[in-house]
């Protein structure tokens, strides 16, 4: 059984598109990114224009309202999903299918912020979110729309470890693949932990050290050297 | 097969495909076209290895990078077209009033909360003059009263045109976020668009039925009579989007109340593509036609006359097809 939120959704082509949906918590980071940023420019332009008097009022107050209400949009469009804050948070929007989101969902779900953010902070959006597996806030609801994690990119394995070792043929597919995820993080384990969990199978390998041996294993699995 | 074996015979092919895949991904991304008509079989291919890769049990690091090509590969291949210059004349000259007729029922709908309880106010206050209170503050009424009062013409005459350009963006910002919550405070089963349609009523005849009181009729309804055509209508299809809304999350009918709501979301925001079409022409005519007070009375009734017979004339019979046919909308 998982427990993370991953969601799979079926492609013509019979594959899975492995999804990872957003919770408010990132996504009100990314906001208030967002809303720095945002703010940052209208200051910028209300000062420059307001040196050309009520004309540049003019200009200014229509830029400002632009950004107020198409600079998502904007980014979402043209930039895959991504405004600048929800780059820098590692999150973009898609529609429901995993398409990139086009240009009438993007307007949608933004219009519709502005119920997603009553009474105040988001709170409606928020609980909105909670109350489905997507995370789906209003506007995301009505769009079709929804906020995912970028797959953070693949990197070459290196289990720090040289040589091969066959791995007994009794093993079954899922112990092979728990025997990689270990190779894998191990890194991110300390040696007292790492020396812990490959003692569990000293019985099963039978070597000096079983960690280097469980390593040796996954790089044969790999094919590496 | 090893997966050493499998990822040394086919890396080359997943690496080309990772290349196009972020060609295509940057905004002005150039692939030839025979590329492009090759992306769809190479990408099945890709498919096919990742769930080879899958189904024989390969590392999870190889399969997660499969897995990401294939979404991103998806995402480029299934990603829907947007060709919005194009289809922006048709929009204009026949989608949209189209889809205006085909939702009358929620636009006849907001009319109705716009201009009933509007209609009402102004009489009450003809009868009652003091009921203005109710919906502004006093404030707000003097200034009122300030702006439209033939003795100070500060709303027009000599009007230089930077301050027309500055009412321009005032009334951009302001109308079109009015528009804006109007449409999106429908999604609370329409009861945000109903507020929003009954008080901007409510404000508008309380104003006129006060300014009317004062005697100052000719300053006000030469003032509104140009852009109130588009601004008004803009409003009540703004409320017949949100009231849409609502209703499709009242009555689903026999869909899931999501399903719905996605469904109904698609036409709604057609109507508010027009709206804000309309909005930015209202807050033009507003500003710098409305204001100028060089015209003589008539001459302003008569081109809002126009007007208004313009954007009625538009959404009853633009878009319509000709010899009877009934049009696609």
């Amino acid at each position: 059984m998982l427990l993370d939120t991953r969601q799979s959704l079926e492609t013509p082509e019979g594959a899975l598109l492995p999804l990872t949906p957003a919770g408010f918590g990132v996504r009100v980071l990314a906001q208030l990114l967002d809303i720095l940023i945002r703010y940052g420019i209208v200051t910028v332009i209300f000062i420059a224009l307001s040196l050309l008097g009520r004309m540049g009022t003019g200009i200014a107050l229509i830029l400002a309202f632009l950004l107020e209400w198409f600079y998502p949009v904007f980014f979402e469009v043209t930039r895959q999903g991504r405004t600048p804050g929800k780059k820098w948070m590692g999150i973009r929007v898609v529609n429901d299918d995993g398409t990139p989101i086009t240009f009438g969902p993007s307007l949608l779900r933004n219009l519709l912020r502005f119920v997603d953010f009553l009474p105040m902070l988001y709170l409606t959006g928020i609980v909105a979110s909670l109350c489905n597996r997507q995370f789906k806030r209003l506007g995301d609801l009505a769009a079709g729309s929804m906020v995912i994690y970028e797959a953070p990119p693949a990197r070459e394995p290196s289990f720090e470890v040289r040589g091969q070792l066959p791995v007994p043929a009794d093993f079954s597919t899922d112990e092979q693949r728990a025997l990689l995820a270990f190779a894998e993080r191990s890194k991110y384990l300390s040696a007292e932990r790492r020396s812990e969990l490959a003692t569990i199978l000293l019985p099963v390998i039978g070597s000096k050290d079983p960690v280097i041996a469980i390593k040796q294993m996954a790089n044969t699995m790999v094919g590496k050297q | 097969m090893k997966q050493g074996q499998f990822e040394q015979l086919y890396q080359p092919l997943w690496h080309v495909m990772e290349l196009e895949i972020i060609e295509l991904e940057k905004p002005d991304g150039r692939l030839k076209g025979s590329e492009l008509a090759s992306f769809a079989s190479r990408y099945r291919r890709l498919c096919h290895f990742h769930a080879l890769a899958k189904d024989r049990h390969y590392s999870s690091h190889l399969v997660d990078k499969l897995g990401d090509l294939v979404v991103r590969g998806h995402q480029q291949l299934y990603r829907r077209k947007q060709p919005f210059m194009q289809q922006f004349t048709s929009f204009i000259v026949a989608g949209f009033p189209r889809l205006v007729r085909e939702q009358q029922r929620y636009v006849w709908w907001a009319t109705a909360l716009l201009y009933v309880p509007g209609l009402l106010m102004f009489l009450a206050i003809l009868w009652q003059p003091d009921l203005v209170y109710t919906v502004t503050a006093p404030e707000q009424v003097s200034s009122f009263e300030s702006m439209y009062d033939p003795e100070n013409r500060t709303l027009g005459s000599a009007r230089e045109s930077d301050t027309n350009v500055q009412m321009f963006g005032f009334y951009i910002s302001n109308n079109i976020s009015v528009a804006f919550r109007t449409f999106a405070s429908g999604i609370v089963f329409g009861v945000g668009s109903i507020f929003f349609l009954v008080y901007n009523g409510l404000l508008m005849g309380a104003v006129a039925g006060h300014l009317t009181n004062a005697e100052f009729t000719q300053t006000f309804f030469t003032f509104v009579v140009g852009h109130g055509s588009f601004e008004l209508t803009a409003i009540c299809i703004a409320g017949a989007a949100g009231l849409k809304l609502g209703y499709a999350l009242l009555a689903p009918g026999n869909l899931t109340r999501k399903e719905s709501l996605k469904r109904a979301s698609l036409i709604a925001i057609q109507l508010v593509y027009g709206v804000i079409i309309m909005l930015v022409i209202a807050a033009f005519i507003e500003a710098f036609w409305s204001s100028n007070n060089i015209l003589m009375p008539w001459q302003k009734y008569l081109v809002g006359g126009f007007l208004w017979a313009l954007v009625i004339g538009y959404l009853v019979f633009s878009g319509r097809s000709l010899r009877g046919e009934r049009g696609q909308g």
